[in-house]
């Protein structure tokens, strides 16, 4: 045994730094799930402490419909989640029904129809709109989308919209979310074989038919994961939304007015720089752990679809 | 009977064919708005901001009159806390990976490593900041007058804007350690370094799988250790694809604003940072900071300006990583 270990001529000493240096790779590899746990832990204690507080109560927090954590009077009424998350909501459904269509659409051109150049020249195009930061965003929401809203919608229809809208915030978001499902669906069509679209076209199918009765069926998991993983990401982005949905936690449903997502309140909260263990600094915190909990839920959703009814070709 | 089929069938083949074209016009303005809300973008900012950007705005710091208004220390803090950031997470991400694609057996726990990670990339950025705010910022109140470790240990702590535990290490004078990070730059950068690491680990593992398995192979064949294999041909080869996953990580970690805030980044910092322990602001804190003031040329102009500059840094980075990325790309 002894023999075989040494068997290259590698000394007691080499084979000791060889132990501790994949000691230290196997604290590195495992750091993440560290990370996680910080996650878990972070939310979860100060959130318990928020519970725990008689001025709050669990029940009222998921049920209640006002949520005016910032009033003078201290209440278990002014502790109702549900404006935030309806507000979340709304403006997540609205940029995927922007992102959605327009992001299948770019990737079905870029994967069936695009020459190699036009994919050199399209490519770079969603990459850089991928990589703009969302405060740029929230500018663009603010200085250009907003006033073209406002201006159809007063002089065309005579409804007021408020300057702080959710429209504005779901379109930006839309545009920010359009590259996120348009590379997870090119990818999803691409491995879809050729032999199937080949199939199609010899039973005298037009391009348009074999796209849409045999390519898109085929991809449908990839395609729904993308769907799920955009929603997600609208869920928990924070900048843009913060910027043109404004700070108003309401239940509507009208995109003309000024909503507050979960991420806003708690950017509004910390930029004001509540102290730690008071009630404000503790309800971020509560807040934090339902998005957490929401967009957690939508990924492993995401995933599963991916996994389950992926249709495997060979 | 025949020939109706035929004509049938004709006048339908033409239909199908127009539907196509139709189609194929849809899916090219789908593809097309992408590209006009970037064009609308940047003339929008060309147009408000181009005349902002001047020689102030790098050399000042922020002011309550907008003519005097500068961003010279979210500059500085931005580029700080990305050096920072990359000093943390390269060693910490480059470990991860080669753990992962070199070391680490096919089992649950790899199983569940691979999986958590998956995880942690999409976890909002919002949601990291929170982490680094309660195990950076405030480590769970350890460190404060009333906590059961101070007592416990009869630490001296001190109260107010110095609370928590200060000391020298190994006595030195210049090593300065402060408990809680509180908002410092050390903070900041090690809470960029957590949001990114996920994004590090999956393109360093990229990189490192793709060294071809001859290599490794003709390497123990020398003779060589696992460590040497790995440490003098394996990283070696895959370092170009890590360091450009890296930078690009980066440029997405100067972008972020929310994680900052959450942490307690000032969006007033009229001095330069002298050692990690100091308060510090970014280019997009400033720039919120900006937009949320009333006056025009503040909300509008000032924010255009900073955004510009903003935008020409991270493109910078960019184009760096994608120069890196051809140059010292080797192909098998």
């Amino acid at each position: 045994m002894k023999k075989s270990s040494t068997f290259l001529g590698h000394s007691k000493k080499e084979i000791n730094r060889e132990k501790i240096i994949s000691a230290i790779l196997f604290l590195c590899g495992v750091f993440s799930v560290l990370v996680t746990i910080g996650i878990i832990v972070s939310l979860f204690s100060e959130t318990i402490g928020f519970f725990s507080r008689p001025e709050v109560s669990l029940l009222k927090f998921f049920t209640g419909t006002t949520w005016r954590p910032l009033a003078s009077k201290v209440s278990p009424d002014n502790f109702g989640v549900l404006p935030l998350i309806t507000g979340t909501l709304l403006i997540a459904f609205l940029s995927a029904i922007i992102s959605v269509p327009l992001g299948l659409g770019s990737a079905i051109f870029l994967s069936e129809y695009a020459s190699e150049r036009i994919r050199d020249i399209f490519k770079p195009v969603l990459e850089i709109l991928a990589g703009i930061p969302s405060i740029v965003y929230g500018y663009f929401a603010i200085s250009f989308i907003t006033p073209i809203i406002r201006k159809v919608f007063e002089n065309w229809f005579g409804v007021e919209v408020s300057f702080f809208n959710a429209l504005s915030a779901s379109i930006v978001l839309g545009i920010m979310i359009i590259p996120t499902v348009a590379s997870i669906s090119e990818d999803a069509l691409r491995a879809v074989p050729r032999s199937l679209r080949e199939a199609g076209y010899s039973l005298g199918a037009t391009r348009f038919e074999v796209i849409t009765k045999i390519v898109v069926p085929a991809a449908l998991s990839g395609i729904t994961a993308a769907f799920i993983l955009a929603f997600s990401r609208a869920v928990g982005e924070t900048m843009a939304v913060t910027i043109a949905a404004g700070s108003t936690p309401q239940i509507t449903l009208n995109p003309l007015k000024s909503v507050q997502t979960m991420t806003a309140f708690i950017v509004q909260v910390s930029f004001g720089d509540a102290p730690s263990g008071t009630i404000n600094g503790q309800s971020i915190f509560a807040v934090g752990a339902t998005l957490f909990v929401m967009t957690f839920g939508m990924n492993v959703i995401s995933d599963l679809v991916m996994k389950k009814f992926r249709e495997e070709y060979e | 009977m025949n020939n109706n089929h035929q004509s049938d069938f004709r006048e339908n083949l033409k239909n199908r064919h127009t539907i196509g074209k139709w189609f194929y016009i849809i899916l090219l303005a789908c593809l097309l708005v992408g590209l006009l809300m970037l064009t609308a973008l940047i003339i929008d900012l060309a147009v408000e901001g181009h005349a902002w950007i001047r020689p102030e705005l790098f050399s000042n710091y922020h002011s309550r009159k907008p003519e005097q208004a500068g961003m010279k220390s979210a500059i500085i803090g931005s580029l700080i806390v990305m050096a920072l950031t990359g000093l943390f997470s390269f060693p910490l991400g480059i470990g991860a990976a080669i753990y992962l694609e070199e070391y680490a057996k096919k089992n649950w726990l790899t199983n569940f490593i691979n999986i958590n990670i998956n995880n942690l990339a999409g976890v909002p950025s919002i949601v990291y900041g929170m982490l680094g705010l309660a195990v950076f910022g405030r480590m769970f109140g350890l460190f404060s007058t009333d906590s059961w470790l101070v007592k416990l240990l009869h630490l001296k702590v001190g109260e107010g804007t110095l609370s928590g535990l200060q000391f020298n290490l190994f006595g030195i004078s210049w090593l300065e350690i402060h408990l809680p990070f509180h908002k410092s730059l050390l903070a900041g950068a090690l809470t960029m370094t957590l949001l990114i690491l996920p994004v590090v680990i999956i393109s360093s593992r990229e990189a490192i799988r793709s060294v071809p398995n001859t290599i490794r192979e003709a390497a123990f064949g020398l003779g060589a250790t696992k460590w040497q294999v790995v440490s003098k041909q394996v990283v070696p080869i895959a370092m170009p694809g890590i360091i450009t996953g890296i930078i690009l990580s980066l440029s997405r970690a100067i972008g972020e604003t929310a994680p900052l805030i959450i942490m307690g980044a000032f969006t007033y910092v009229p001095f330069l940072p002298k050692s990690i322990w100091d308060q510090f602001t970014v280019m997009p804190i400033q720039i919120y900071n900006w937009i949320t003031l009333p006056q025009t040329e503040f909300r509008v102009n000032l924010a255009a300006a900073g955004i510009l500059v903003f935008l020409a840094i991270l493109l910078t980075f960019n184009a760096i990583a994608v120069l890196l990325r051809k140059k010292l790309e080797i192909k098998w």
